[in-house]
């Protein structure tokens, strides 16, 4: 059998597990990552020698949404928690630097720990109340707390209430301000992009990773051999929180700007479109969902005050035709991704 | 006799005016396979829900070891060393047919809020997980996918994944569903190599799979229980010949 086969080979190097998700095997989408990362990294090059220093800005606006695509496929494509508030961390990480600093306090160490402790406190009281519904129900629950911080902060008026608040300056490291310099926030950025992906693959195949993904294929099962969903699925809502709340101090720093719209349930929509864009469950697909969204949305906003209507068009043909986005596209195209 | 293992007393539950578990009380002795049979809807599936946690029952009372367990869910009486089997075959399809064995001796050994050593890499998980799969025949199919399996295939992995769990008694519920001739001598063997090492409660609908294998039947019938005995005296029994077996025989 040709299947058999398949497996027999994929089994050979013993102890290592053959990837759980078909569409990406393990140690392609590793290769993948350094790939597109190291890509990544001569982008300011590339940039210098075309003369287009707006290309450096625009990518690092997509690695900031990679951090937050990253977190959320995370809990979407591992632990089946469709969140339909995501962006209510994003915009208070965004929030935790911009107060900070309206006061003085530009340390970008500072803020990313309030960001963490702040977004870490929000996901566990929201998670905790959102788990215990299911389905359509928590995605409405999910929606519902993300409002409820959306119009906390319109409300918010000494931080600038539905007008949002301009930063001064970006955020400085250590008393500097070399994060003023584009190339330098981009790397940044990219770093911080790099370090999220390697810490949420380590953690998808730990231990951990393995109940919260075996909780998402079948919930009864697990349950019958000990594992409750509810601690696990909680605690990665933690961790995707506090990732997304970094996601929004550099998001802050990118824009110089925070306003409340960086948390409106559209912000969530479209963050689960870029989820969904880039290949759910595959970690790797976060950055180029980003790209793909933000680039598509810059694109036919150029042809039409109506572009969202040819971004629904093109969502309904990448979830027709390539099921896995376009990691899944890639992986299928170029040999299963196999290393 | 022993103390039983698993004492069930006057167990009920109903769903609306359906009566489903009627009065149920009947002792498991250690070491004993068990079986209950009956007609379809008898509420036997119901009953090992009740058995293993997964549905609260509304009256009676469960003693697994001398603890009253009626009030734990599915997690606490597996950790108690009450494990079950599912009717409909549960297992993780999108994982290797290892890593369900596995995931299952990781439930019992340390914690799993550990979040960045790999699990594969973890050769004391993958040696228990591969014992398990071992006793069932399937450790040639470790690293195949579980959802590539053959059907019966996937009902000893279902079986597998019990024994993975370390516990001393199992609840099988039909676990010859659905399998062929072949498929059933293999899973038959399996349990009556089972018997000498754990305490089965084994519902099935094959009564030559069931008499040959059990050590004791139990008949239930619109959920009561109508005989309890050895399978030659339940065999004999004119409530049973009239209630269920009649039907066979005929």
């Amino acid at each position: 059998m040709n299947a058999d086969a398949e497996n027999a080979a994929a089994a050979v190097p013993t102890g290592t597990a053959p990837g759980r998700k078909p569409l990406v095997a393990r140690g392609g989408a590793n290769l993948a990552a350094l790939i597109m990362f190291g890509v990544l990294a001569l982008l300011p090059v590339l940039a210098g020698l075309i003369d287009d220093p707006f290309l450096v800005v625009t990518f690092t606006r997509v690695l900031v949404f990679a951090i937050a695509v990253l977190s959320l496929d995370f809990i979407l494509g591992y632990g089946a928690m469709v969140s339909f508030g995501h962006a209510a961390f994003l915009g208070l990480g965004a929030y935790a630097a911009a107060i900070p600093a309206a006061h003085g306090v530009t340390d970008l160490f500072l803020q990313v720990a309030i960001a963490a402790v702040a977004c870490g406190l929000f996901a566990l009281v929201t998670g905790a109340i959102s788990l215990r519904t299911r389905g359509v129900y928590f995605i409405m629950i999910t929606l519902a707390f993300g409002q409820m911080a959306y119009f906390f902060m319109t409300s918010l008026s000494a931080y600038g209430g539905d007008d949002g608040i301009t930063l001064a300056t970006r955020s400085t490291v250590l008393g500097s301000g070399i994060l003023e310099n584009d190339v330098v926030f981009f790397y940044v950025v990219l770093g911080t992009v790099a370090a999220s992906y390697a810490v949420l693959r380590a953690i998808i195949g730990s231990r951990f990773g393995r109940v919260l993904s075996g909780t998402r294929e079948n919930a009864t099962r697990m349950q019958a051999i000990g594992f409750p969903p509810f601690p696990y699925q909680l605690t990665a809502y933690v961790i995707a929180g506090i990732i997304a709340g970094i996601a929004g101090v550099l998001l802050a720093n990118q824009t110089e700007f925070v306003s409340p719209a960086y948390m409106s349930w559209q912000r969530s929509g479209e963050l689960i479109v870029m989820v969904v864009l880039g290949g759910m469950g595959t970690m790797i697909g976060a950055v180029p969902g980003a790209l793909a969204f933000l680039l598509l949305e810059e694109w036919l906003a150029y042809f039409s005050e109506h572009w969202k209507l040819g971004l629904g068009v093109i969502l309904v043909l990448i979830v027709l035709f390539t099921r896995g986005g376009i990691a899944g596209f890639v992986s299928k195209y170029l040999g299963g991704g196999r290393a | 006799m022993n103390e039983p293992i698993l004492r069930i007393e006057a167990l009920r539950k109903s769903f609306g005016a359906l009566v489903v578990t009627d009065d149920v009380s009947v002792d498991i002795e250690p070491g004993e396979l068990h079986a209950i049979i009956g007609p379809n809807g008898a509420g036997k599936t119901t009953l090992i829900h009740q058995l293993s946690g997964s549905l609260k029952s509304d009256a009676g009372t469960v003693t697994f070891r001398g603890r009253d367990i009626t009030g734990l869910g599915m997690v606490e009486r597996v950790r108690l060393g009450l494990a079950r089997s599912f009717q409909i075959t549960s297992i993780l399809d999108g994982f290797t047919v290892l890593e369900n064995a596995a995931m299952a001796v990781q439930a019992r050994s340390g914690s799993s809020f550990r979040f960045f050593r790999q699990a594969s890499g973890e050769t004391a998980l993958n040696e228990q997980a591969m014992a398990a799969l071992a006793k069932v025949g399937l450790d040639d199919r470790a690293h195949r996918r579980a959802g590539s399996l053959s059907h019966g295939e996937k009902r000893q992995l279902e079986i597998a994944i019990a024994l993975a769990t370390n516990a001393g008694m199992l609840l099988l519920d039909e676990p010859l569903a659905g399998t062929g001739r072949e498929e059933s001598a293999v899973l038959v063997d399996l349990m009556a190599s089972l018997k000498s090492t754990h305490t089965i409660v084994l519902i099935e609908h094959d009564m030559e799979a069931v008499f040959s294998l059990a050590d004791r039947v139990s008949v239930l019938v619109y959920g009561r229980l109508i005989a309890t005995g050895r399978p030659e005296e339940v065999r004999n029994d004119p409530d049973v010949r009239a209630a269920y077996l009649g039907e066979e025989a005929a």
